[in-house]
């Protein structure tokens, strides 16, 4: 059964911030926004310069090493430790633009499916079914085939593809709230539905959308991970970590430290937005733990 | 009852994959940008590239070029690859078993790694081990298989060379096989030297697309093994003197096939999804390879034919998990 869920509030903040999964992929996000935000007054060099007097400098810890070059360069003698602060970039802004907006579409869709019933469930009900039974894959081989590369199709290819994931849940948790009192009370007090639903029932939804936020975030930074080491991201002047990957495996034999470190940015980025998310699922919602 | 049951599910087949045939024909048409436009050198005169538009139908209204497209499709004629010049339904069918055996691999090291773990945790419980495979099992589920196959590469192929990174097979081999199957025609003409080649290339990617599945099962598995531990015929068991492992063996895990199975199912179609990503870092020569080279060259006609080679995969296993569950529910066998 679901319980009744309070909407976030001071003690709930305690209970996040007691919660240790959560507070490690808050604070590792956070630091991540903070690189992003001033990437370049604290990146050591430009990212895009090449030198190939330069090329394939290792780490500072390793003999040959440069301490002008933190982390070593790349095959073009570009600074590693820079293009990996500045492509923190791309992928904090597909986690938030495509996660908000997949976020949105599905959660919008679900309040109404949940809460006006009839047809209007049995059409988004549908509508979400069929479009779960195509497979992720092959929609976005099809999107990314149709609308080109680039950041823009990267974000609605995850929109598009991922909204279904925020409509199915917030649907059934807007369900179940609808048949609660307050609801009941709610609508013999003459309120508007619309106000219903989004000033009273929105609230007590929220916490599992965060939850499902958070998630999502980490889905789309492996799927702009993806798309741009096979080349159909952002153009190759831009730094992502994914192309940054790619230009790891080409050299791997060479200089192993263009792959390990992109790799690295990328599985603590991914693991922090999951742990956040179980972490708020447990903070926020007792019944939620599966 | 049954025979009811899997006739739906053969209409709905049908139904999905003329909708798939439908919703790619669409999309591709509605693409921006002109694709006889990226097939010809620049400079190329406009006479040229009308006689290229003819010659792949693109003059045609819609309407047609979809008569023409279905016509071909049941004639199975999937049309001509822009890139490679060659015949879409040769170089769909010549990469699909490539694709079949790695993911094949990949579901049987999920089913027994994920069983394993999952008895193992179950004989294990309440003790660290158990605690520990929880949490392994947590880590691995938040990591997708692109970045295990990355990982791989790195430790197995680079930092620790053992394993080959890169392809299906030695280039440098003479291969004595008629079909494309390399792994099954090896193994089952008896050369297993080529069945040990074959495996030391296909173990990385099959690996990194096994370990999230495994995680899965082992989770669901062990769920199940640990409820069917609390039954009255499993408490007889013990009681009896029967060891732990025969008990979890042979009693519990009659309890936990099905869920588990049709589980499996489910979780399979996403790992023949993952196929694409993890085929093009091991350079594999499978159709998810070929896939984003189609999408990289904007090749309409490979995209088209790849996207329902992926779709008739997909139908399949679902139809295969259907008939599965059907066999081992005996309600709906007899009913």
């Amino acid at each position: 059964m679901v319980e009744t869920v309070h909407a976030p509030s001071q003690g709930t903040f305690g209970r996040i911030l007691r919660e240790p999964r959560a507070l490690f992929g808050g604070l590792f996000i956070l630091f991540l926004i903070f690189c992003a935000l001033s990437a370049p007054l604290i990146a050591p060099h430009d990212p895009l310069e090449q030198d190939l007097l330069l090329e394939k400098i290792p780490p500072v810890w390793q003999a040959g090493s440069d301490p002008a070059y933190l982390l070593g360069t790349d095959g073009l003698g570009r600074d590693l430790l820079s293009r990996l602060i500045h492509a923190a970039r791309i992928s904090l802004i597909v986690a938030f633009v495509a996660g908000i907006l997949a976020c949105l579409l599905g959660t919008t869709l679900g309040l109404l499916a949940g809460f006006y019933g009839r047809w209007v469930d049995t059409l988004i009900s549908r509508l979400v079914d069929i479009w779960m039974s195509f497979p992720p894959v092959l929609l976005s081989i099809l999107l990314v085939a149709v609308l080109g590369s680039g950041l823009h199709s990267v974000i609605v290819a995850i929109v598009v593809i991922d909204w279904t994931r925020f409509c199915r849940v917030v649907r059934t948790e807007t369900l179940a709230q609808t048949k609660l009192e307050y609801v009941d009370s709610a609508v013999t007090l003459g309120m508007p539905r619309m106000r219903i639903l989004f000033r009273e029932i929105l609230p007590n939804v929220f916490p599992v959308i965060l939850v499902l936020l958070s998630l999502e975030m980490g889905i789309a930074v492996i799927v702009e991970a993806i798309l741009s080491f096979v080349g159909l991201s952002v153009s190759t002047d831009t730094p992502t970590w994914g192309g940054m990957i790619a230009e790891g495996r080409q050299v791997i034999y060479q200089a192993w430290w263009v792959l390990v470190f992109p790799l690295a940015a990328l599985f603590l980025t991914v693991l922090a937005f999951n742990q956040l998310g179980d972490g708020l699922r447990n903070a926020l919602d007792p019944a939620l733990r599966r | 009852m049954w025979y009811r049951i899997l006739l739906n599910r053969l209409i709905l087949a049908a139904v999905t994959l003329l909708g798939v045939a439908v919703v790619v024909f669409v999309l591709v048409r509605v693409v921006p940008g002109d694709p006889i436009a990226m097939m010809i050198a620049p400079g190329a005169s406009e006479a040229d590239i009308q006689d290229l538009r003819v010659r792949y139908g693109l003059d045609l209204p819609i309407v047609q070029q979809f008569t023409v497209w279905i016509k071909g499709i049941l004639a199975g004629d999937f049309g001509k690859s822009f890139s490679l010049r060659q015949g879409v339904v040769g170089l769909v069918v010549g990469r699909v078993p490539a694709t079949l055996e790695l993911a094949g691999l990949a579901l049987a090291i999920a089913m027994g790694l994920g069983v394993g773990i999952a008895v193992v945790a179950t004989l294990a419980r309440g003790r660290w081990l158990e605690t520990l495979i929880d949490n392994v099992n947590g880590l691995v589920l938040a990591v997708p298989d692109f970045i295990w196959a990355l990982v791989f590469v790195l430790v197995l192929g680079v930092l620790w060379p053992v394993l080959p990174i890169s392809g299906r097979v030695d280039p440098r081999l003479d291969l004595d096989l008629a079909s494309n199957f390399y792994l099954a025609e090896a193994f089952f003409t008896g050369q297993f030297k080529l069945v040990g080649h074959l495996l030391t290339h296909m173990i990385m990617p099959a690996v990194a697309l096994a370990l999230p599945l495994a995680a899965i099962i082992a989770r669901v598995m062990k769920g199940a093994l640990q409820e069917a531990m609390l039954q009255d015929y499993v408490v007889l068991a013990r009681i009896k003197g029967f060891s732990r492992l025969r008990i979890v063996l042979q009693e519990a895990m009659r309890n936990a096939v099905v869920p588990v199975l049709s589980l499996t199912g489910v979780q399979f179609t996403f790992l023949v999804g993952g196929t694409v990503i993890v085929e093009r870092i091991f350079s594999y020569p499978g159709i998810g390879n070929m896939a984003i080279d189609a999408v990289i060259n904007r090749d309409l006609p490979l995209i088209q034919g790849l996207v329902l080679a992926f779709a008739i995969m997909f139908i399949l296993i679902n139809l295969a998990v259907d008939l599965i569950t059907i066999v081992l529910n005996p309600r709906l066998r007899h009913g």
